[in-house]
C-alpha cells in the first residue's frame, strides 16, 4: 500500500478544515481500506473521524430515529431502542456483511460511500431519512447522485442520519452469492403520508420505485404486486444476475418485504 | 511514522510505525505474531481475524495507528498458563479443523459469537461464521465444536 | 495395549495450529531477505517486444529485476507434463516450453514476465510500477469449444492439439449399440473451478554462499518431487545443492502439486544476487496463476434396453489444458478419467475420446479428484437421463447394473479388487429415508416450492501408484513411497515419510498406524515429513495416496523393525529366534514369561555389548542401531466405492436451490480415524457441493479472468450447507496389509452430480448446467412452466 499521513481528529471542524482532494475521511474503512489496498484509491492524507464523540450514538424520539455517522453496524443491530422503534432498521444492520464488518464498519461511511449494493441507502430512502451534515441537512431522496456518488461536498462531513419511524415496514435482499452484497434489496415502509419501495442492488444507484409505491398505496399486499410490471431497462447485468433476473427479483422480494411487514 | 502505544495478549507494546500500517501487518510482521493469517486481499476470508477491545475484527482491514490504546488479543493470547481456552479445546476434541491456515481466524470469530450469544443454533453459528472461509472442513465440524464450547463455556 | 486403528484419536498436530504457533512458509523470515513482486502479462496472449527495466532499477530499495532474458541466458529450464500420452494415432503429445519467466510470449493473465527484488515489499511494488513491458496483444484463445477451430497459440501445435486420445473399443461399442432398444444422450459442460487452498502460495529462499547450498521453503505437497524437477529439468543446481522444505501448508487440493514459475524464479535467483527472498501470493495472483481444475466439455451416449441393462457407453471429451501442460495437466483428463466413466457398471462396451487442448487461460491440473469426478458426473448424469428416459426409478436403474462379483474387472481398465454396491446403496437409502420422498415433496410443493431427490453410486480409482502401471501410461516417475523409522536410543520413534500433510492429518493417523505396529504410546512417536534434508525420497501427496501407499511404506519398515528386533531379543533372552514372539511392544519367549520390551530391545541394539548391568551382545551378522526403512510399491490403485442422496428444494420464484438433506454412505475399506475420514468426507463433499451449485472460473473473450477475487468467484460458506449425514460400508482393499482405500477425494467425487440429480428432478428432468445458481434455476423453472401450459 502506498504511504499516507493518518491524522486523528479530534473534532469536526478540525476534520473538514484537513480535509482536501488528496484525502479522506475514515470511519470503519470497510471500503476506505480494500481498495487502498488493492491499488484502487490512494490518499496523501487519511482523517480519522471515529474519535469524534459527537458523531456517534443512537436517538430515539417518538418519530425519528437518528444515528450518529460513526456508529457501528452491530450497534444499529443491537439497539433495543432501534428494535422497537424500526425493527426492519435493526435486522438490515444485523445482515450488513459479516460480524466483523458489523463491528467496524459505520452507518455514515456506507451512505457516504453509497455503494450501488449497499443496504442502508435503501433505509434512507424508504424511511424518508434527513442526512445532517456539518453544515446542512439533506433529504434522502436527494442525497444519493449515482454510483459511488453522492451530492457531499469536499470537506463536508456526515454528522448524523435521521429516520422517519414509519407504520410499518420490512427490508429483504437476496445476496451475491460471492461478495454478499445485494443483488437485490428492497426496503418497503408505508408512512402516514405514503409509501417508498426502496431498491437497491438493482441499478446504479438506489432508487425509489414510484410504480411500486403508487400500487401498494391503493392496496397494501403481496398479490397486488403481481400486476407490476418492473422493466428490467437500466438495471445492472453481470455474470451473478442478468438485469431481468434483477427485475424479477426486485417483484419477488417487493412481495417479500410486504409478506413481512 | 506514528507511535502507538496498545495492549496485545496482555502486553503492553509501544512502537513507532509507519502511519500505513495494517495491524495485520503488525502482528505478523513487527511482532512476530505469526498466527494471524492472510488469505485474502478483499477483507472475505477471515483468517485474520482479531479481538479488538473484546470484539472480533478483520486485522487486515484495519490500520494499526487507529488502534492506538487498544487492548488486542490474538489466537497467541488465548491459551492461559499453557491449557488451553475451550473453544480450542472444542476445536481440537470436534476436528474442526485440517489444515490449519483458517483456524486462528474461525477460533477468534466463534468465541465473539458466544460473547453475543450463548448458546448459539446451528444456522446462528452458520450465519456469524460468514465472515471466515474454510476450504478443508465443509464447516460441519467447525460447528460442532462451536456448540461444544458453548456447553464447556 | 488396545488397537488405535479404528479409534478416534485427536490430532496430535492440533495444539500448534490452534495457539498459533503453526508454522507457515509466509511466517518464515531469514535475516536480510529481500521480496520478490512479480510482474505478470495482463494479456492473456501476447507477444513481448521489449521489457524496459532501466528506470525501474533505480528506484528506492531495489536490488535487482531480472526477466526471461536472464532465465534463458543463464539456461535455466522450464515447467513440465509429468505424464507422456499418446494419441489415437500412436503420436506423441506436443507440449510447448514453458519457461519459468516468459521471454517471447506470454500466453495467459498472469503469465509471469519479469521479478523485481527489493529491500521492502512495498518498494518492490512501487518498482514493478515503473518497469515498462511493451506487448503486440494477440487475439487470445480463450472459448474451448472454438478453440480447434482458432489460431495456434505455440508454435508447432496445429488445431491447439496436445493430444487426441483413445481408451476402447470403437468398433465394440458400434455394435453395441446397434443392439440397443434406446440411445441416451448428454451434453455436459464441466465447469472450471480454483481451487482455493486458504493458503495462497508462497516461498522463501536462502542461498548459503560458502556452501552453495539453496533452501527453498515452498507450499508444496510434494517437496522431493519439486526438487527433482527444479533439478533435473530447471537446472538450478544439482539435487545435493537443493534442500526444499514444505513446512506447515495450508492446504492444496492439488493445486500445490505442481513446481510453479516463482519457485524456480526465487530459487535461481538466491544465488544471483546472493540474498535470502520471499514471495508470498496475493489472492488474485493465487486465482490468476494457481493452477485450475475441470473444464470438460463432454458428449456421452449410453446403450440401454428398455429393461434398463447397459449395453455400452461412449465418452466423447475437449479437455482444457490452459496455457502449458504441467505435471498431472495431461493425465487428469486421460487415465484418471476415462476408466472410471463407465462407473461402477457392468458396461460391455465402452470408450474414452479425450481431446486435450491448449488456450490463453491459466493451466489447469489435478483438482480434488482430478478427472474422476469428471468421469463420475458423466456416468451419473447419463444413467439417472436413461432412468427417466426408461420411466425406470434410479435407484433400480442402478443396482440392475451393480456387478455381483469381485475381484471386478471394470470395462475400460481397472482391476476391482473389492466392494459391495448394493449394501451402500441400501444403507444410503434407508438413512436417506428415500421412500419419505414423496411426503416430503408434498409438503415442499404445499409451499410453492419445488422438491427434488438425487442419487450417485460412484467408485473411484486413486491411491495414485503402482510404479509398473503408471509408467507404461506414461508417468515420468515410479509412484511408490518410502517411509523410514528410526529408534532413538531411550525409545521413542521417529518416522520419516515421503508423504506429506496439508490438512490430512498425518501426524496423527501415521502415529496410530506405528503405534499398533511396534506397541509404542502415540505420544512417543513423531512423524517427520515436507523436508528434503530429513527422510529418503518421497513422492508425495495427492491421489488420495497418503495412507495406502505412504502409510503402508511406514507399515512395511515397522515389520522390518520386528525382524531385526526379534533377532536381538532371542540373544538378549537366550532362545531361538524361532520361539520369540512379538505381541503388544514386548518380545516374548514362547512357554515362559521371559520377554523384552521394544524399548529395551532398542536401547541394547545402540549398546552392542556387555559392561555392568548392560547385557547386550548383537547377534552375529546384525548392525547395531534400530533404523529401518521400506519403499511401498502397491499391486494395484485402491477403489473406494459409495452412495450419496441428497435432496433439494428450489424457490420457483427466485430459483435459489436449498440443500436440505445430503447423505453419503462411503467405502474406504478399514478406517484408521473415523474422526478423521469423516472430516475428509465433509470437506469433500463442500468442494462438490460447491461445483454443482456455486463456484464457476470464468475467463471472458478477451481471456481475463472476470472471477479474480473473493467478490466474483463464490466461495462455499458455513450457511451454504446443511448438516451432512455420514455412513460407512466395509469391504476391505486386498492390496495392502491393513485393508484401506483412499478417502480423501470421494465426497468431491459423489456430491456434484447427487446434486445436480436432485436440482433436475426437482425441474422435471430439465437439464441445466453446472453450476446450479439462482439465475439458472429460476429461467429453467420459467421454461418448464411454459412447457407445462402448452401441455395442459
Amino acid at each position: 500500500m502506498k504511504t499516507f499521513n493518518y491524522h486523528s481528529a479530534k473534532d469536526v471542524k478540525e476534520a473538514s478544515k484537513l480535509a482536501s482532494s488528496s484525502s479522506a475521511f475514515l470511519a470503519g474503512g470497510m471500503t476506505t481500506i480494500p481498495s487502498m489496498k488493492l491499488g484502487l484509491a490512494t490518499y496523501k492524507n487519511i482523517i480519522d473521524i471515529k474519535g469524534i464523540k459527537k458523531l456517534s450514538g443512537i436517538k430515539v424520539s417518538g418519530k425519528a430515529v437518528t444515528i450518529g455517522a460513526t456508529t457501528k453496524h452491530a450497534e444499529v443491530a443491537n439497539s433495543k431502542e432501534i428494535k422497537k422503534a424500526i425493527p426492519s432498521l435493526a435486522a438490515l444492520a444485523e445482515g450488513i456483511g459479516d460480524p466483523q464488518v458489523r463491528n467496524r464498519g459505520t452507518i455514515g461511511g456506507s451512505i457516504a460511500n453509497n455503494d450501488p449494493a449497499a443496504d442502508y441507502p435503501s433505509a434512507c430512502i424508504a424511511l424518508n431519512a434527513v442526512i445532517h451534515t456539518n453544515s446542512r441537512k439533506i433529504d434522502a431522496e436527494k442525497f444519493f447522485k449515482g454510483m459511488f456518488e453522492t451530492v457531499l461536498k469536499s470537506g463536508e462531513i456526515i454528522e448524523a442520519i435521521e429516520f422517519q419511524v414509519p407504520q410499518k415496514s420490512n427490508y429483504q435482499k437476496f445476496p451475491n452469492p460471492a461478495s454478499r452484497y445485494a443483488i437485490v434489496g428492497v426496503y418497503v415502509a408505508k408512512h402516514k403520508n405514503g409509501i417508498n419501495v426502496a431498491v437497491t442492488g438493482a441499478k446504479s444507484c438506489v432508487y425509489n420505485d414510484k410504480d411500486l409505491a403508487k400500487t401498494l398505496s391503493s392496496n397494501f399486499s403481496a398479490a397486488s404486486i403481481n400486476n407490476v410490471r418492473v422493466s428490467s431497462s437500466g438495471m445492472n447485468s453481470d455474470i451473478h444476475a442478468s438485469a431481468e433476473y434483477r427485475a424479477n427479483m426486485v417483484k419477488v422480494f417487493a412481495k417479500k418485504a410486504v409478506e413481512a411487514c | 511514522m506514528k507511535k502507538i502505544d496498545v495492549e496485545i495478549n496482555g502486553k503492553r507494546i509501544s512502537k513507532e510505525i509507519p502511519d500505513h500500517t495494517l495491524l495485520s501487518d503488525f502482528l505478523r510482521n513487527i511482532l512476530n505474531l505469526t498466527g494471524t493469517h492472510i488469505g485474502c486481499d478483499t477483507s472475505q476470508c477471515g483468517a485474520c481475524v482479531v479481538h479488538v477491545n473484546g470484539r472480533s475484527i478483520k486485522s487486515c482491514t484495519a490500520f494499526a495507528t487507529d488502534l492506538n490504546g487498544s487492548k488486542i488479543t490474538t489466537i497467541e493470547g488465548l491459551a492461559k498458563n499453557g491449557k488451553m481456552h475451550p473453544m480450542q479445546e472444542a476445536f481440537k476434541k470436534m476436528h474442526g479443523l485440517q489444515c490449519g491456515f483458517c483456524t486462528p481466524g474461525m477460533v477468534m470469530s466463534a468465541i465473539d459469537l458466544l460473547k453475543n450469544k450463548k448458546n448459539p443454533s446451528d444456522k446462528e453459528i452458520r450465519d456469524w461464521l460468514e465472515g471466515n472461509i474454510c476450504r478443508c472442513t465443509g464447516y460441519q465440524n467447525i460447528v460442532a465444536a462451536v456448540k461444544e464450547a458453548a456447553s464447556k463455556m | 495395549m488396545a488397537s488405535l486403528v479404528g479409534s478416534r484419536v485427536e490430532r496430535k498436530e492440533d495444539k500448534r495450529f490452534l495457539t498459533g504457533k503453526g508454522r507457515y512458509t509466509s511466517d518464515i523470515n531469514i535475516a536480510n531477505q529481500t521480496y520478490a513482486v512479480f510482474i505478470r502479462s495482463p494479456h492473456a496472449r501476447a507477444k513481448i517486444k521489449k521489457i524496459d527495466t532501466s528506470k525501474a532499477l533505480k528506484a528506492s530499495g531495489v536490488v535487482d529485476i531480472l526477466t526471461g532474458e536472464h532465465i534463458a541466458k543463464d539456461k535455466i529450464g522450464g515447467l513440465i507434463a509429468g505424464w507422456a500420452i499418446r494419441s489415437e494415432d500412436g503420436s506423441e503429445m506436443k507440449c510447448p516450453p514453458n519457461p519459468p519467466l516468459a521471454k517471447d510470449n506470454a500466453n495467459f493473465v498472469g503469465d509471469p514476465v519479469a521479478v523485481v527484488f527489493a529491500e521492502t515489499l512495498d518498494e518492490a511494488k512501487t518498482a514493478a510500477e515503473l518497469v515498462k513491458v511493451d506487448y503486440k496483444v494477440l487475439k487470445a484463445v480463450s472459448n474451448l469449444a472454438d478453440t480447434m477451430n482458432s489460431e495456434a497459440i505455440h508454435e508447432g501445435i496445429d488445431k491447439n492439439l496436445c493430444y487426441d486420445w483413445l481408451l476402447g473399443d470403437r468398433q465394440k461399442v458400434k455394435e453395441a449399440f446397434d443392439k440397443a432398444d434406446k440411445i441416451i444422450k448428454l451434453d455436459i459442460i464441466n465447469n472450471r473451478l480454483i481451487p482455493n487452498a486458504m493458503e495462497p502460495r508462497a516461498c522463501v529462499v536462502d542461498y548459503n554462499t560458502a556452501s552453495e547450498e539453496i533452501t527453498c521453503y515452498t507450499t508444496s505437497q510434494n517437496p522431493h518431487l519439486s526438487r527433482l524437477i527444479m533439478s533435473a529439468f530447471g537446472g538450478v543446481a544439482p539435487e545435493n545443492k537443493l534442500r526444499v522444505v514444505a513446512p506447515d501448508v495450508g492446504g492444496g487440493f492439488g493445486s500445490k502439486i505442481n513446481l510453479y514459475n516463482e519457485e524456480i524464479v526465487c530459487s535461481w535467483a538466491s544465488k544471483k544476487i546472493e540474498r535470502p527472498i520471499k514471495w508470498v501470493a496475493e489472492r488474485t495472483e493465487s486465482f490468476l496463476t494457481d493452477t485450475h481444475g475441470r473444464d470438460h466439455i463432454t458428449h456421452a451416449e449410453l446403450a440401454v434396453t428398455n429393461d434398463g441393462k447397459f449395453l455400452g457407453f461412449k465418452n466423447e471429451t475437449i479437455a482444457n489444458l490452459g496455457a502449458y501442460a504441467r505435471v498431472f495437466g495431461t493425465v487428469t483428463p486421460t487415465y484418471l478419467f476415462g476408466p472410471c466413466a463407465t462407473g461402477v457398471y457392468v458396461m460391455p462396451a465402452a470408450y474414452s475420446n479425450v481431446k486435450a487442448v491448449y488456450t490463453n487461460t491459466a493451466p489447469v491440473d489435478a483438482y480434488r479428484g482430478a478427472g474422476r469426478p469428471e468421469a463420475t458426473y458423466t456416468i451419473e448424469r447419463i444413467v439417472d437421463k436413461a432412468a427417466t428416459e426408461l420411466g425406470m426409478d434410479p435407484i433400480e436403474i442402478r443396482m440392475k447394473n451393480f456387478p455381483t462379483e469381485f475381484p471386478f474387472k471394470q470395462t475400460l481398465v481397472h482391476q476391482v479388487d473389492s466392494g459391495d454396491y448394493a449394501a451402500g446403496l441400501n444403507k444410503a437409502k434407508e438413512m436417506a429415508d428415500y421412500d419419505g420422498f414423496a411426503a416430503r415433496k408434498k409438503a415442499s410443493e404445499s409451499k410453492g416450492k419445488l422438491r427434488g431427490i438425487g442419487v450417485t453410486t460412484y467408485f473411484e480409482a486413486c491411491g495414485i501408484a503402482p510404479s509398473p502401471v503408471v509408467m507404461m501410461l506414461g508417468c515420468g516417475v515410479g509412484l511408490w513411497e518410502s517411509a523410514e523409522v528410526r529408534f532413538n536410543p531411550t525409545g521413542q520413534v521417529t518416522v520419516y515419510t515421503g508423504s506429506h500433510s496439508h490438512g490430512q492429518s498425518h501426524q496423527t493417523t501415521f502415529a496410530q498406524i506405528t503405534a499398533d505396529e511396534l506397541g509404542v504410546p502415540i505420544e512417543n512417536i513423531d512423524i517427520v515429513h515436507g523436508d528434503t534434508d530429513k527422510g529418503t525420497f518421497g513422492m508425495g501427496t495427492y491421489g488420495s495416496r497418503s495412507l495406502t501407499v505412504g502409510g503402508i511404506a511406514i507399515v512395511n519398515a515397522c515389520k522390518k523393525i520386528i525382524t531385526k528386533g526379534k533377532k536381538i531379543a532371542a540373544k538378549m533372552l537366550e532362545a531361538s529366534e524361532e520361539d520369540v514372539e512379538f505381541k503388544n511392544g514386548e518380545f516374548v519367549v514362547a512357554k515362559s514369561n521371559k520377554k523384552k520390551t521394544i524399548g529395551e530391545v532398542a536401547f541394547a541394539s545402540y549398546l552392542p555389548g556387555v559392561r555392568d548391568e548392560v547385557k547386550s551382545p548383537l547377534p552375529e551378522g546384525e548392525e547395531p542401531g534400530l533404523v529401518e526403512s521400506s519403499f511401498f510399491d502397491p499391486a494395484n490403485f485402491s477403489f473406494p466405492a459409495g452412495s450419496h442422496i441428497c435432496e433439494v428444494e428450489i424457490d420457483p420464484e427466485t430459483g435459489d436451490v436449498k440443500l436440505d438433506k445430503y447423505t453419503a454412505v462411503d467405502d474406504f475399506g478399514t478406517i484408521v480415524n473415523p474422526l478423521i475420514v469423516e472430516g475428509q468426507v465433509h470437506g469433500g463433499l463442500a468442494q462438490g457441493i460447491g461445483q454443482a451449485l456455486h463456484e464457476n472460473a470464468q475467463y471472458d473473450e478477451s481471456g481475463q479472468l472476470i472471477t479474480a477475487s473473493y467478490m466474483d468467484y463464490t466461495m462455499p460458506r458455513a450457511d451454504n450447507f446443511p448438516e451432512f449425514n455420514i455412513g460407512f460400508t466395509c469391504t476391505k482393499a486386498t492390496t495392502n496389509p491393513l485393508g484401506v482405500k483412499g478417502c480423501g477425494e470421494a465426497g468431491t467425487i459423489a456430491a456434484t452430480p447427487t446434486v445436480m440429480n436432485a436440482v433436475i428432478n426437482a425441474l422435471g428432468g430439465e437439464e441445466i448446467s453446472l453450476p446450479a445458481t439462482a439465475e439458472k434455476v429460476w429461467k429453467a423453472c420459467k421454461s418448464a412452466k411454459k412447457t407445462d401450459a402448452k401441455a395442459a
